[in-house]
Parts: C-alpha cells; structure tokens; sequence
C-alpha cells in the first residue's frame, strides 16, 4: 500500500495560481460590447412609494435602460423561500415574506433596490442614479426589536396581524419543574451583536444570452450555483441545463453570498435575455453594507436554574430574532441558537422560544458563526453568573455540568437547522477542557500570576469556555470523480469554494483510492454545465459532504480500474495495488497497466461490451447524512486591559477543536484562524449600527471596523483532538465556523475577571473600548 | 461607488500648474498622493470639475536641511520617504514616530506630505506635527508666493486658508531646541487607524532641568489640531513634577478639546483618553528630554 493522503498538510493545489495574481475573480470577466448595472437603492427605511420617475436618467448619454418594478410586468413577483421552516416542531408559527427583487408598491429597508440602471459603463450607470426620483410616503422606522411587536407599531407587512415573523417553541423535560426545585434561578438579558458578512470580494453577477442556442451563460459569486440556477430558471421559464452557471474565483463568502432570488439573480439575466447582451453587476462595498444580508442580533431574556453544587437543572431562553425586512431564508439561524444553547452540558430541563420579528432592517441570512455563536454566548455568560452567584470557580462549574464520553451520541430532543433532531454524535468534551486549562496554566495564572499582577495594579485576566459547532448538515452533496485518458483525474461538483482550499482537500480524498499525485488531480466546482446536483457552501458543510461523496466515488473508480486491470494483467484483484498512476501486481511491481491505459481500455470504440458495463473510469456518488456531525472545542484567552484607555491586548489564545478527520491539518488551522479573527471582531471591533430613522451609520469600512492582520494577537495556540464522527467513512466533521463562534462568551468572562472586585456584569456581545471604559466606570460606581 | 465625470490634467512643471490651478479657478482641485481625495470622490462626497495632477511635478518633491539646522520638504515628497530620511530621523525623530502612525506602509507609499497638511483632516496626524513643530508653510500661485504658519493656516475641518488657485509647496521645520524631548500617543480601534484621541508633545529643558518650553498638540479631539496652552503656561520655567503633569492633563481634557460622541466613542471616553494621552505624552517628553 501506498501511504495515506489523509491528515497530511499538503501546500495548496490552488495557491501558485492565486497568489501570482493568475485568479480570475467576477470582475476580471469581460465581453465586448458588455453592459453595465447600477442599482438605485431607496435612502427610506420605511416608505410606500408613490411613483418613480426614471425619464431623466433614460437621457443621460451612455444610458441604455432604466427599469423598475412596474417595468419588469408580470415578470415581478416576490422570490421563493430560499429555505422553508422544518414541520416537524408542532405549533411552530412561520410568516413566510420571500425578497421582493425590486420594491414595488413598498419600500421596507433602507438600501431596497427601487430601480436599475443598464449603461456603457458603471460611471455612467452611477450618474443616472442620481437622477432617478422617488415621490414616497415616508412612514415610520421599525427597528428596535423589542418594541416591534408593541400594538402601535407600524406594520412593515401590512397584510399581517403584526411584525411577528415567527413563533417556535422547544421544549424538553420541563422547565417549569426545573426553576421549582432549585436552589438558584438567575435571569438575564442577554444581547448579542449585529455584525456583517463583509467578504473581501463583493457579490457580483455576469449574465450572457446566446440567441442562438438558446443558453444563458451566468457567472457568479454565489455560494449556491444550483439553487441559483434553479431559480434563474424557474424565473426565466428554461429548463435547467439551459442555463450554465460557473463560480469564477470568489474572494470569500462568509455567508451572505448565498442568497439567490435577489435583484441580482433575478433581473440582470432578465436583462440579458431583453437586450441580448452581455451583463455585468458588481456590488461596491456600499451596497454590501446596505443591500446584501448580515446577522447576528437577538435579544434573550435567559434563565438558569441550579442546585447550590452547581448542578445545571434547566434553562429557560426567550428570545427576540431580528430577520430584518424579509425572511427568506427560513428559520436557519433561531434554530441554530435553540440546538447551541445546550452546547455540551448535561441541561435535563430546557424551555426555548422564537420570537422572529420584522424590521426596517437589511435582510438576515446566515453568517460565519450563524445562530450558533449566539446559543454559545447566552449559555457561557449564564454559566459565568451563575458561577458568581454560587461562589464557585467558572471552570469547575463547566466540569461539573459537561456530557461525559460515555454518554455520547447524545440526543438533544430539539429540532435544528435540518430539521432533524440534534445529536451530539461524537467526542470527548472533558478531554477538550481539560487540555485547554492546561495549556493556558489556568490554576497557576489564578493562584500564582494574577495575585502578583493585581499587586501591581495590573488588569489581566482569564477566561475559559466551551462550545460546540453544528456542521455538516444535509440534506446532501454529490460528485464526480474521473481518470482520463493521461491518467490524470477530475473530481466535478457543484458545491462553491470561497477559499476554503477544495482543491487540494478534495484531491487528497481522491489521492488516496486512485494512487494518484495530488497535483495531478484538478478539481472543478460551482460549474452546473459539468455537474447538475447539489445544494451549496454553508454550515460547514463542504468536506464532510462533499468529501464523503468524492470519497465513495473515488472507491467506485478505484474498483473498476481494479476489475479491469485484473482482466489485462490475468492476476486476481487481490494480488493488485493502485500506486504511484498504476495499477500493478504488488509482488511483480513492473507488471503493470497505467490509469490512462486503463482509461482507454474502459471506453472501447469498437467491439462489444458486457451487458451492464459502464463506460470510462469514472462514477459519481451522492452522499447526505441523517443529521449533522457536532464539533466542538473550548476556548481559553489572557486579555491585558489598559484600564485608562479600555485598550484590550489578547495575551495568549489556546483552542483545543474537534472536527473529526483532519483532511488537511493545515487548512484546518486555516479555518481557525480566520474564524478567530471573526470572532475577535465580533467581541471588540464589528457593529453594524442603525441611526434612529433606519439608516446604516457604518456603510464603508471607515465606519464599520473589523480587525485587520496587524491587530491579531502574535500567536494562535491550537490543540487538536481527533475523534471521527461515526456518520461518515472519513470520520469527518465540519470546522469552518467554530473560531467565529467561541471568542465573545471567552472574551467577556475574561474581561471581568480582569477587574477584581468589580461586577461588570457584561450582558452583549460586543465591547469595543469606549463602551468597556463606561461599565467599568459604572462598576466603578463613577 | 465611481466618481462623478471630472476633467484631468496633468502638469509637468509648476509653473505650468499654477496657470492651469488659475485658469480653473473654482472648479480646480490640487491631486497629490490621492490617499484622501479619491476615495471622498469614489463616495461622490467630492464632485471636482477637474483635476490637477501634480504627480509629475518633480520640483515639488524634495528633502533639504536647512541651514539653521531644521528640514525644508517639499509638499509632494511621499509620507513613506519622509519616514525612511535619515537627516529627517536625525533631527525630527519624533516626526519619523509620527508618520509611522499614519495607515499602512501602502498608503504612506502614495500619500504625501504636504498634501496630508493641505487636506486638513482633523484626524490626521501631519497638521498635527506641523502645528506641534511650528512649520512655517510656503504658498504659491501665479501672483507669487506668501509664507503661512501652522497655528494660522488650519481654519476648520478639512478647511485651511489656502485660495482656489493656490497650492501648497513647502514644509519648512525650524530646528529643535537641544535638550528637547517628544512623545507619540495615540487611541485608535485599529493599528493604522485614525485615532480617538492622540497627543504630540514635545519638552525643551535647561540646564537645570526647568522647562523652557513645553508644547502639546491634540488631534482627533476637535475640529483641526489644536495646540494646548495651559501645559506651557503651568510649566514653563518649573521643573516638571508628577502632579503638575497630572493638574495639566485634567486640565487640558476638560478645556482645551472638543470631542464628540461618535459611533466609535463617547464625548466622556475621549476626554478621558486626552487626560490619559496627554500625561503619558508630557512624562514621557521629559524623560527624553532628560537623556
Ligand atoms: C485606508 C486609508 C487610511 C488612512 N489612514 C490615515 C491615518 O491614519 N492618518 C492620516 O493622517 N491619514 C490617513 N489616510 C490619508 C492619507 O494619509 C492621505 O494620503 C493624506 O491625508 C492626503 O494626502 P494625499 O497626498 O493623498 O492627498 P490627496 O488625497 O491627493 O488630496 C487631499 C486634499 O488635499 C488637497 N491637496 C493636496 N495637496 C495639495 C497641495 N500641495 N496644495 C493644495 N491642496 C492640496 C487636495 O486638493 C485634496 O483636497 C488614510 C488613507 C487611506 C486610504
């Protein structure tokens, strides 16, 4: 046998052509005689629109069409729920309100799209915008998620009784009996942070008819090249595979590019087919901030009830989700929060309610982290009151309250986001805490360091938590694996990469039956002309999914390049082995037969073949899981506060993750990374902020700030543990979200375990310095 | 986010901007490193009719000492150039500290020094150091030159006393007193980001350790940099004491700034920091001072 392929960190197959600029991003893409489109976006959070007058902007030379909704006829209708709620939770209440692609008769947040412009150039495109008028009804902003359910608020869809955009209810055990035998039951409110997707690459579209042969050609950022195209097509009125839609290289996703249904997708191939020419839209960063989705706040009013040992009985959370002005995307994101909530504890007795609510907001979809940071967040932040209340060291109190191995898969009893109970399938969680408070010398820091540093008037302090990560959910993902002609293979999916290093993570899948080199390996992904099937890049799904799938088809090939083989070289196929772009008799080494031979063989071009032969050394697989594998980690960080500025200087970070398999070691720690860096930016640097009538105040990256490189921390201390997820052959789990998860619930209990003697008592998400500065000065009684 | 139509010309010698600057009158605006103006152009918040480019000005871009011991800089010399002098490191390190605090490297690649001043943005940390250090402005336009001091050019936020036709040529440095020391102290979310609050000081001493004169800019805190007064007029002959420092500090936070509340920060947190920043800058000014 040759070696494995599996958990070795490889360099990536894709990176020489990336990093010497040879990467071929949405904007790169051009044809001539191309047209370009600006969208008018509305200023108003809140309107019904009267008329919009487009005459102007049509004059204006360069200018090639304004459309608005009134133009579009019968083709303007409100998009398809991109994802609908589960049934399988009784009593459950969903409003489903999908995109509208262009306001039409109301305007419901600000950065709407109300019209576009179709021009020679953007710069043109963009000129006519400003002489594009909109006559409105300005009504009243709706944005404060609390008072959006208030008898006397404004209706943002008028044809429901009120801005409840849904009402779900878990339960487990019961809480009710939970509150009434314990000894403490503490109750908070709790906020979590809205943030932005804000990938490097902006969305973008390009749309091509060819009159000729009838096809659209799209290319795009999305996430999801099949849902897309499925909607192209279904808006269109063309069958599938006349539309082909290609990722070009994509500068991250994080999330919001996953939407489709949306001004993009639905009227610029409209466009194209109107006007038979090539289109081209490209987001700028305003509109991303405006227009595109993010995430992220929700207000809990959270409970917890124990026994003075510390024993958790139950928890209670009510919560308010803000979906923004529509809710498209289902109820992903609430229900990632209910299954999060429990993370790895033993809670006997949970009672979770959402409270999904409209308002004059950008549209919530998922991003990095998606429900579950939140989840993460209310039940570390109880613990570490609770803790408080009964005197007892945060760690033990985690100790205390873990699931222990044995106890695993564990059902949690609750709906998640695949509508599929939540399992806890695998693990070892003490395992995870107990690394982590090593590595970070918790009791030495407790006992020994910060007794010396508070001496000198120092603010340093630490904080441990855990978390889990729900990944890898269906419904399914599939592809193709093929060995052509020059022995070289070809893996084809049509999942999306927005960097996550498929290229390479795939390839060594793949490596590992066919005994090829990696390099030798190309994988095509997001092309629906090469590959008609699958669902899309979220909730870290990508490796499991399509892993497993090019893995089973890997084996497939592998078997039939070892039944024909066995036929060409007369030896049995146990005798055989697959290595090094042969197949060979592995006592008789120079008796062999390459792939590419094989390749040949396995297409004849004349003769006859046996019945039930299949053609060329390829096949393809589909795989989907009956429910989503659960990483998981704990969190350890030292924060040097300067407690004159409120600066925060992250010390240490020590991440013990569990994602199964490691396919590719290094891309893991990738994954942490950058999540990390999400997460750092959602404790101390990211907030969206909305003014008092509904405008964005941070609609640029001068306002809105996220940590850049030079603001990390010198180093990352990753610890790994592997326990495969027994849902799949490989083992694997999902680990793209777990550092965007974990860091604020850590960030927060370390803060205040910085100021000694002082109750903080921080209840959000995010504490950016100036707002740390005035709880430490309320603590401070100032 | 493409600026709004605008014509472009690109003069090679200065004369021959100045005409142009002149012929265009209002509809002219000065293009320098374009760190500033064509981002505020790409958000459509500038709208110039036309730019003059004076990239290919080369008379505009120098570094000369000055005969008195201080440093004449010509405005289109990069901020990165400026950084890297080692005349410049001599005789102003604390300029050097400066411009290290300005952005990235890839921005200081492009950006200049003199356009940084003529720009005017309250946050930005050259009209700071020119107030702090006393630049002495040289003006031009086709009617001839005039000489502007920093405490009289900056009128407002992005606001200076520069006409339409005129440009900005020169940044002359009058040299440092010896014994004089400086500090950098800066608040900023992000490393490379305008601050929240920054302070730049610089102490001379005598022979006896008494101050002879003790300056402090503030920026970020106020609608352009601000020199502070009450630091001089309290130690100015005195040997500078913890407490004094500490009495200027609370002082100058309360009075001599104008923070608001932004996104970012309270009016409360920003003082706050000034108070800290300007004790920091002043002990640590006199410590150099004292090497
Ligand atoms: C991402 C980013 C971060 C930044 N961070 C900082 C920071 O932290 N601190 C900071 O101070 N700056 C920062 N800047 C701004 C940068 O330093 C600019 O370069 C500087 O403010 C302006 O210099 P410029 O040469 O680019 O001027 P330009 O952008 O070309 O011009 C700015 C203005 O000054 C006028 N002007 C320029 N030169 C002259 C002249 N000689 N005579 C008359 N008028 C003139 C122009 O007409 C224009 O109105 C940042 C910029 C970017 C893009």
């Amino acid at each position: 046998m040759t070696e494995s392929t599996i958990s070795k960190s490889f360099k990536r197959n894709e990176d020489p052509r990336l990093l010497t600029g040879n990467g071929n991003y949405i904007d790169d893409i051009d044809f001539p005689g191309m047209l370009h489109v600006a969208i008018k976006r509305s200023d108003y959070a809140h309107a019904r629109i009267k008329k919009i007058d487009t005459e102007e902007a049509k004059k204006i030379p360069g200018v090639v069409a304004v459309y608005t909704a009134e133009d579009l006829g019968d083709y303007w209708r409100p998009g398809p729920l991109q994802v609908p709620p589960p049934t399988a939770i009784k009593g459950s209440v969903f409003h489903a309100r999908p995109l509208e692609c262009i306001a039409k008769h109301k305007i419901r947040f600000s950065g709407e799209p109300v019209a576009v412009v179709v021009a020679e150039s953007r710069y043109i495109a963009e000129d006519a915008l400003d002489f594009i008028y909109l006559d409105v009804e300005p009504l009243q902003y709706v944005g404060e998620l609390e008072k959006t359910l208030d008898p006397d608020a404004p209706l943002i869809h008028e044809d429901l009784e009120s801005n409840l955009a849904a009402d779900v209810v878990q339960e487990v055990g019961s809480w009710e009996k939970a509150a009434a035998e314990a000894d403490v039951v503490i109750k908070k409110r709790i906020v979590t942070n809205h943030v932005a997707g804000a990938a490097l690459e902006n969305r973008g579209l390009i749309a091509v008819w060819d009159d000729n042969f009838k096809i659209l050609n799209v290319w795009a950022t999305t996430q999801g090249p099949i849902p897309m195209r499925n909607s192209i097509a279904r808006y269109l009125g063309l069958m599938e595979n006349q539309i082909r839609l290609m990722n070009p290289d994509i500068g991250g996703g994080f999330g919001p590019k996953i939407m489709s249904s949306q001004i993009d997708d639905v009227v610029v191939p409209w466009i194209a087919m109107k006007l038979k020419k090539p289109i081209k839209w490209v987001e700028d960063r305003r509109e991303n901030f405006l227009g595109t989705t993010s995430e992220r706040d929700q207000v809990h009013y959270a409970e917890i009830a124990l026994k003075n040992d510390g024993t958790i009985l139950g928890v209670k959370d009510v919560f308010y989700h803000n979906t923004g002005a529509y809710n498209p995307y289902g109820m992903t994101i609430p229900l990632n929060t209910q299954t999060h909530v429990i993370s790895i504890y033993n809670i006997p007795n949970y009672y979770t309610q959402i409270k999904m609510v409209f308002t004059n907001q950008m549209v919530v979809t998922p991003v990095r982290g998606a429900g579950r940071s939140h989840g993460i967040f209310v039940m570390e932040r109880l613990l570490d009151f609770a803790a408080k209340e009964l005197g007892m060291d945060p760690v033990e109190l985690r100790r205390k309250n873990i699931l222990p191995p044995e106890k695993l898969p564990f059902r949690t009893g609750v709906i998640g986001q695949d509508f599929v109970e939540n399992v806890l399938d695998s693990g070892n969680y003490p395992l995870a805490l107990e690394k982590t408070v090593d590595a970070i010398e918790y009791e030495k820091f407790k006992k020994e360091i910060q007794p010396k540093l508070r001496a000198e008037g120092k603010n340093k302090g630490i904080g441990v938590i855990m978390f889990t990560e729900g990944t890898a959910v269906g419904p399914y993902e599939g592809a193709k694996v093929m060995v052509g002609v020059t022995g070289k293979v070809n893996i084809v999916c049509a999942y999306s990469n927005q960097g996550q290093g498929h290229y390479t993570t795939l390839a060594q899948i793949a490596a590992n039956q066919l005994g090829v080199d990696i390099k030798d390996i190309s994988v095509v992904i997001g092309d629906t002309g090469q590959w008609q099937w699958g669902v899309g890049a979220f909730a870290s799904r990508g490796i499991t999914l399509v892993g497993t799938a090019v893995h089973q088809a890997s084996v497939k090939v592998r078997e039939k390049a070892l039944e024909l083989a066995s036929k060409l070289l007369n030896t049995p196929k146990d005798e055989l082995e697959v290595a090094d772009g042969v197949v060979r008799v592995a006592d008789v080494p120079e008796h062999f037969i390459s792939l590419g031979e094989l390749a040949m063989r396995a297409n004849p071009t004349r003769g006859t073949v046996e019945e039930g032969m299949e053609p060329g050394l390829e096949a393809a697989s589909y795989y989907g899981p009956p429910h989503g594998a659960t990483g998981y980690g704990c969190l350890g960080l030292i924060l040097d506060i300067d407690p004159e500025t409120a600066k925060v200087k992250i010390e240490r970070l020590v991440i013990t993750d569990d994602c199964g398999t490691n396919i590719n070691p290094m891309i893991v720690d990738g994954q942490i990374h950058g999540g990390l860096q999400m997460g750092i930016g959602e404790a101390f640097y990211e907030n969206l902020v909305y003014d008092d009538y509904g405008q964005l105040v941070t609609a640029s990256f001068m306002d809105y700030l996220f940590p850049q490189a030079t603001d990390m921390p010198e180093k990352f201390e990753i610890k790994h543990l592997v326990t495969p997820s027994p849902l799949n052959p490989l083992g694997i789990k999902g680990i793209g979200e777990a550092g965007a998860i974990c860091v604020p619930a850590c960030f927060m209990q370390a803060l205040e375990d910085a100021f000694e003697g002082m109750d903080l008592d921080i209840t959000q998400s995010f504490m950016g310095p100036s707002k740390l500065f005035h709880y430490v000065q309320k603590a401070k009684g100032a | 986010m493409k600026p709004a139509p605008f014509d472009y010309y690109a003069p090679t010698s200065l004369s021959e901007a100045l005409d142009k600057l002149t012929e265009l009158g209002y509809s002219g605006k000065v293009l320098a490193g374009g760190q500033s103006l064509i981002p505020a152009m790409n958000f459509r918040m500038a709208r110039p009719t036309a730019l003059v480019d004076l990239g290919k000005v080369k008379e505009l871009s120098y570094i000369k000492p000055t005969a008195d011991g201080g440093m004449a800089i010509g405005t289109m010399t990069r901020d990165s150039v400026v950084e890297e002098d080692l005349l410049v490191s001599e005789r102003f390190p604390i300029l050097v500290k400066t411009i290290k605090h300005i952005a990235h490297k890839q921005i200081r690649n492009r950006g200049t020094f003199g356009g940084a001043i003529a720009h005017a943005d309250p946050a930005a940390q050259l009209p700071a150091a020119a107030l702090l250090l006393d630049a002495n402005l040289k003006v031009l336009s086709k009617a001839g030159e005039r000489w502007v001091k920093a405490v009289d050019f900056f009128i407002g936020p992005f606001m200076t006393v520069l006409e339409p036709e005129e440009l900005l040529a020169e940044v002359v440095l009058p040299p440092l007193a010896p014994r004089t020391g400086a500090s950098y102290q800066q608040v900023s979310r992000q490393k490379g980001g305008y601050a929240q609050a920054a302070v730049i000081s610089t102490v001379t001493l005598d022979g006896a350790d008494r101050v002879k004169e003790a300056r402090v800019a503030l920026f970020s805190v106020g609608e352009y940099p601000l020199l502070a007064s009450k630091p001089n007029q309290v130690l100015a002959g005195q040997v500078p004491t913890a407490e004094a420092i500490e009495e200027i500090a609370a002082y100058v936070a309360k009075n001599e700034c104008d923070p608001g509340t932004d996104i970012h920060g309270t009016e409360e947190y920003r003082r706050n920091l000034v108070h800290v920043l300007v004790r920091r800058a002043l002990t640590e000014a006199v410590q150099q001072a004292k090497k």
